[in-house]
């Protein structure tokens, strides 16, 4: 899926994941997508749950060799 | 202010001597539906940490000033960020330690009573999962019964009191709780035992607990009677130790009674269940203690912590016992069936040796309520 940026959360325990998409979301425009790579599990439900709570789409969510991978849609 | 951090220890000493204590739980809200801190004197406000990046004042009047404030996440970090910033706003807050993870493994030790010539019998309470785990002791010689993963507690208490533990046992196949039991029977080399009707796929050596079998514990003769009572599993064994106590593993609970379906057979052990509860318990002095592996809700802890009470009580109080007609307790039991355990296929196959999840993974198979009852 194609995305206007990256944001690299390997490594990253919580809440650092989502304090770092946050930001970096806030430096996109309406529409724009955010690509997340992420290893801390938890991250998981909590992008899901804070992306419904500020108005963004989670486009999609796979997760291979431990790593987890989001696209998220700025709203 | 400041920020401390308070152990889950700390956290079960409350919940058991029903002491005031505010959690600000800041998990993302499934999490904290799914799974809480629990207790009498508990008042808990959930609020996840990524709704309060731009500041706490939303939440400020929520917390009280006259009671000690607990933030709480599922491992620590968002809990100290949350913390960190009430106290920048004027209070003195706590976090959890190790978050809902080491709730979760927290186990609280009891002494139930003593038995014949000095023998004692100890629970192990998790209070985070529900789950009980036991300790006979007699005369250097110790039995453990359904251990939980977290095997360090058992052996140095054993060693405390310079006990050899000779016998381990599961009550059956269990599906949501990884178990000690292996571990500890083979850093001790104890015995390990499990009914061999839960048992036909285990890839290791046991053995075979079956009804009518007596295991003794120490010179002075603690028996343990085994009595085998199917229903949550094919398997499922209860004990009697010392004529006194009735280990009834996931059958029967205090206030609730355990489900057949986590092996995915609730159609055809209903029957075995009903006749476990309803005649093979009935036949039994109800003057013993029972002693669960599980409890569901926090009401079934007795004042100092324990879940114990007699068979008769039981028979007076618990709904599941009291259910005259067999075709409304079939209803009850396979209709009423509350979500199954995180993970239970991965746990039982844990259990069976058939995987080998590391600890991280392990943990994260653990997380959430036991769910082994129905009410």
């Amino acid at each position: 899926m194609k995305a206007n940026e990256l944001l690299d959360a390997k490594g990253l325990a919580c809440p650092m994941p989502i304090v770092r998409t946050k930001k970096a979301m806030d430096n996109l425009k309406t529409g724009e997508v955010l690509e997340i790579h992420a290893t801390d599990q938890g991250s998981k439900a909590d992008l899901t749950a804070w992306s419904k709570a500020g108005g963004h789409e989670l486009l999609e969510s796979t997760e291979e060799n431990g790593v987890l991978k989001f696209w998220i849609k700025k709203g | 202010m400041s920020v401390k951090a308070m152990t889950a220890k700390e956290v079960a000493k409350k919940v058991i001597n029903k002491e005031e204590l505010f959690i600000l739980d800041v998990r993302n809200e499934s999490a904290f539906n799914d799974w809480k801190i629990e207790g009498d004197k508990i008042e808990i406000l959930n609020t996840p940490y990524f709704d309060l990046f731009d500041g706490v004042e939303e939440i400020m009047d929520a917390i009280p000033e006259n009671k000690e404030v607990l933030v709480v996440c599922a491992k620590e970090g968002s809990s100290i960020m949350v913390a960190e910033m009430l106290s920048d706003a004027g209070l003195s807050v706590y976090y959890l330690q190790g978050g809902m993870k080491a709730w979760s493994e927290h186990l609280e030790h009891v002494k139930v009573g003593d038995l014949t010539n000095g023998g004692e019998i100890h629970q192990f309470v998790r209070l985070g999962k529900g789950c009980l785990s036991y300790m006979v002791v007699s005369n250097g010689e110790a039995a453990i019964i359904d251990p939980a993963r977290m095997t360090d507690i058992y052996l140095d208490y054993a060693e405390s009191i310079g006990a050899k533990i000779t016998h381990v046992f599961d009550t059956h196949l269990h599906a949501d709780h990884i178990s000690g039991g292996r571990e500890i029977a083979e850093k001790t080399k104890a015995t390990y035992w499990l009914p061999p009707k839960d048992a036909t796929e285990v890839q290791f050596d046991y053995q075979p607990l079956e009804g009518g079998k007596t295991i003794t514990i120490g010179n002075t003769k603690i028996n343990i009677h085994a009595l085998y009572s199917p229903g949550h599993t094919i398997g499922s064994t209860s004990f009697v130790v010392d004529d006194k106590y009735l280990l009834t593993g996931d059958i029967l609970f205090i206030d609730s009674i355990g489900r057949p379906d986590l092996a995915g057979m609730a159609e055809d052990w209903v029957g075995d269940l009903r006749e476990t509860l309803y005649d093979r318990y009935r036949e039994l002095s109800d003057d013993l203690i029972v002693l669960p592996a599980h409890f569901m809700i926090i009401e079934e802890l007795n004042e100092d912590g324990s879940v114990a009470k007699p068979l008769a009580t039981l028979f007076e109080e618990n709904h599941g016992l009291n259910i005259a007609d067999e075709a409304e307790f079939r209803d009850m039991v396979t209709g009423n069936l509350p979500p199954q355990p995180n993970a239970y296929q991965e746990i039982r196959e844990t259990n069976m040796g058939k995987i080998k999840p590391d600890d991280e993974k392990q943990r994260e198979m653990e997380i959430g309520p036991n769910r082994c009852a129905i009410r």
